[in-house]
């Protein structure tokens, strides 16, 4: 009972502050993250007794289409509503430190607030449809706060570009909903799951049987390969960082980019039934990790070396979806979540001492001037990297084991993506942290204020909790994902150690008290390649300016010359012509008028009567 | 010489009715426009009195007399709209008043 709460907390921090606290800013601030932590505590108790939500009560009733408002409780949507709502207190409490003095500080808190409930919208949707709703409005949230400081044009662009892509993607899973409702006649997930072993059959039946039942399940897809910046889709993502960096770390890394997945997850049972989409679901989440983590070693900006990063885990955790194994992803979603928000916490401790530095190359020597904020990145990059008794180790190594089991092309593409993940962490590291300080800001950094350091602390503690098979934390995951995580052989584990080491080792070697990108001085080439992120924008600028464009130029012609021309005023200029010939006939004069009268009476006798 | 048959009346009539419409339409002074409409009228009353005297039937003449009391209300009419014009214009030549347009 009252698993509303968790939705109505947040909608009344944004309606209260959004209407009436956008200037008083600590108040706006102490709202929302009041919201935010009630959430947190809320979610948990309900997590910890398991309580069952209400029955739903219908929300629409148009003939055959019925949508009732239920909330979802059962081991998944707790486990989401829980990383969300831990992740997102702590992100409320360091926004304190990360926007003090800013004068849009009660609109960030109410946009914050309304993002919080649309992510636990996703979590606690019963069906589809509401789903839908509230997919679309953490679109709007994450468009309102990458455009946050929307007086820089570069910010207001990502924003437009974030929310356009995602369109893309969401327009598939409208699709898909559409033909899964068409289908089964349900949208809600019980009754799916109840009604998707005679799915393929109903779908022969059903007037759209002409779809295959793998182009229905990539329909869905679309929707996580939007929201979820999968390959193609993956453009948005790096961009979004011109948001405010709470935003990238709760938004564009923890917790909305997951909601693909999550998605993914809860509609399992109908993406299972079609083994060609999971292959495929399976392969775009490899290539996405693949290329990303490749772009990533090439990067300068700390916040897009995360953004990157990001991306590549985003596509572990499809690859572990399309693996057929929705538990796997849900735990590295989970671990992610929590080592992803610190390291993006901790780039933004490093971003406001370095007064919004973000040049990795302008930074170093911060491991003297910030301590706690390096031991804090050292611990999620550890974590990321996926080095022993950190989150990252458990939950990446049990999804590069279901590669291992399923798809061995898959499982040396995760493993070599691994390497390159703890090589560019390991650069970041080497270059932010360590050595000199090459810049002024950099040399007289000094460390933040408790507001910004408790919640690095609070991550980091995450972080580290989910550690090794057999730690309480790691347990409890298992129990809320509902599944129990592969155990392998010592020599699938060294192996798994070694990776992690060599990436590091190299990256500490080839970086080391360089001043400048060391592999782009070795190979410029590969860096100008890797940098140029393989052109995809360049690529999709040109689709959009050479031949959208250019097509839309063709209709606005069309419709111009075509439909208004020859269309519209074609018939008014003809009616015009008509008008003005008949005029003449209407001179005022009486007798002409009767004439006129005669004649066509005289006409009609002979025409009518007498012929 | 043999007596007038029924198409001898008819095209008296017809002569009248051609008379008086080119009256309507030619001649300008509206009172003898009004007397064109009637000899119109009486056209058609001498065809209607020739079928009913040819075909054997009285439903001819008993029209006539219906036509009779209407031309009889249209003149009083017509002259009324002539004196009231007059009043209003001061002239009653018909291609003086062409108003009646947009």
């Amino acid at each position: 009972m009252g698993h509303a709460f968790l939705l109505l907390l947040p909608l009344t921090a944004f309606a209260v502050g959004g209407l009436f606290l956008r200037r008083r800013h600590a108040l706006a601030a102490t709202v929302s993250t009041a919201s935010a932590l009630a959430s947190a505590a809320w979610a948990t108790w309900l997590a910890w007794a398991k309580a069952d939500p209400a029955a739903g009560a219908v929300w629409l009733d148009a003939g055959g289409f019925t949508v009732v408002f239920r909330l979802e409780w059962d081991a998944l949507a707790r486990l989401m509503a829980a990383v969300v709502t831990w992740v997102g207190a702590a992100i409320h409490v360091y926004s304190w430190g990360y926007m003090r003095g800013d004068p849009g500080t009660g609109r960030f808190f109410a946009f914050l607030s309304l993002f919080m409930f649309s992510m636990l919208g996703i979590v606690l949707a019963g069906n589809l449809v509401m789903m839908y709703v509230f997919w679309e409005l953490v679109g709007l949230s994450s468009y309102l706060l990458i455009g946050f400081w929307h007086e820089r044009a570069s910010a207001a662009d990502a924003g437009k570009k974030a929310f356009i892509v995602n369109k893309l993607g969401d327009f598939g899973f409208l699709l898909g909903i559409l033909v899964v409702w068409t289908v089964l006649g349900t949208v809600d997930f019980l009754d799916l799951q109840a009604a998707a072993p005679t799915f393929r059959d109903r779908l022969a039946a059903s007037p759209l049987g002409f779809l295959p039942l793998g182009a229905v399940a990539l329909l869905l897809f679309c929707g996580a390969v939007g929201k979820s910046a999968q390959f193609p889709l993956h453009v948005w993502l790096p961009d979004a960082m011109e948001g405010p960096t709470p935003v990238s770390a709760l938004i564009h890394a923890a917790t909305m980019v997951a909601a693909g997945v999550y998605m993914l997850c809860r509609l399992f049972f109908l993406f299972a039934l079609s083994p060609v989409a999971l292959e495929a679901i399976a392969w775009t989440g490899g290539l996405t990790a693949l290329l990303a983590a490749l772009w990533t070693v090439a990067q300068d900006d700390i916040k897009r070396v995360l953004a990157y990063s990001t991306l590549s885990q985003l596509g572990y955790m499809v690859m572990a979806v399309g693996l057929a194994s929705p538990h796997a992803a849900m735990f590295h979603l989970s671990t992610h979540a929590a080592f992803k928000a610190l390291l993006f916490l901790g780039a933004g401790s490093v971003i406001v001492a370095l007064h919004h530095e973000q040049d990795l190359w302008r930074m170093g020597g911060l491991w003297n001037r910030m301590r706690w904020t390096s031991v804090a990145f050292l611990v999620g990059m550890l974590a990321l990297c996926g080095v022993p008794f950190f989150a990252g180790a458990a939950s990446k190594d049990g999804i590069l084991l279901v590669a291992l089991r399923e798809n061995r092309a898959l499982f040396a593409l995760g493993a070599f993506t691994a390497l390159l993940t703890s090589l560019y962490m390991g650069r970041l590291f080497v270059a932010a942290f360590l050595g000199a300080p090459r810049g002024e800001a950099a040399a007289r950094a000094t460390e933040n204020g408790w507001v910004m350091k408790g919640p690095l602390a609070v991550l980091a503690l995450f972080s580290f909790a989910f550690a090794w098979r057999g730690g309480w934390a790691h347990d409890c995951l298992a129990t809320l994902v509902g599944a129990p995580m592969e155990h392998a052989p010592a020599v699938v584990h060294a192996f798994f150690i070694l990776i992690p080491l060599c990436g590091l080792l190299g990256a500490w070697a080839l970086y080391r008290e360089k001043p400048t990108d060391a592999l782009g001085q070795l190979f410029p080439g590969l860096r100008r390649a890797l940098a140029s992120k393989f052109l995809f924008d360049e690529f999709y600028l040109w689709l959009v300016r050479g031949v959208q464009e250019r097509f839309a130029a063709f209709l606005r012609g069309v419709d111009q010359w075509g439909v208004d021309g020859l269309g519209v005023r074609g018939v008014s200029l003809a009616a015009f012509c008509l008008g003005n010939v008949l005029r003449c006939f209407h001179s005022g004069s009486l007798q002409f008028y009767g004439f006129l009268l005669g004649l066509a009476t005289a006409a009609l006798l002979i025409f009518g009567v007498l012929r | 010489m043999e007596p007038p048959g029924l198409n001898h009346w008819l095209v008296v009539s017809a002569m009248l009715f051609c008379i008086g419409a080119a009256g309507v339409v030619l001649r300008r002074n509206l009172l003898v426009v009004l007397m064109s409409l009637e000899i119109m009228l009486n056209a058609a009353n001498l065809a209607l009195v020739a079928f009913s005297r040819y075909g054997n039937g009285l439903d001819g003449q008993i029209f006539v007399f219906f036509v009779i009391t209407v031309a009889a209300a249209e003149v009083a009419v017509g002259l009324a709209i002539l004196v009231a014009l007059y009043r209003l214009c001061g002239t009653v030549r018909v291609s003086d008043i062409a108003t009646l347009k947009l």
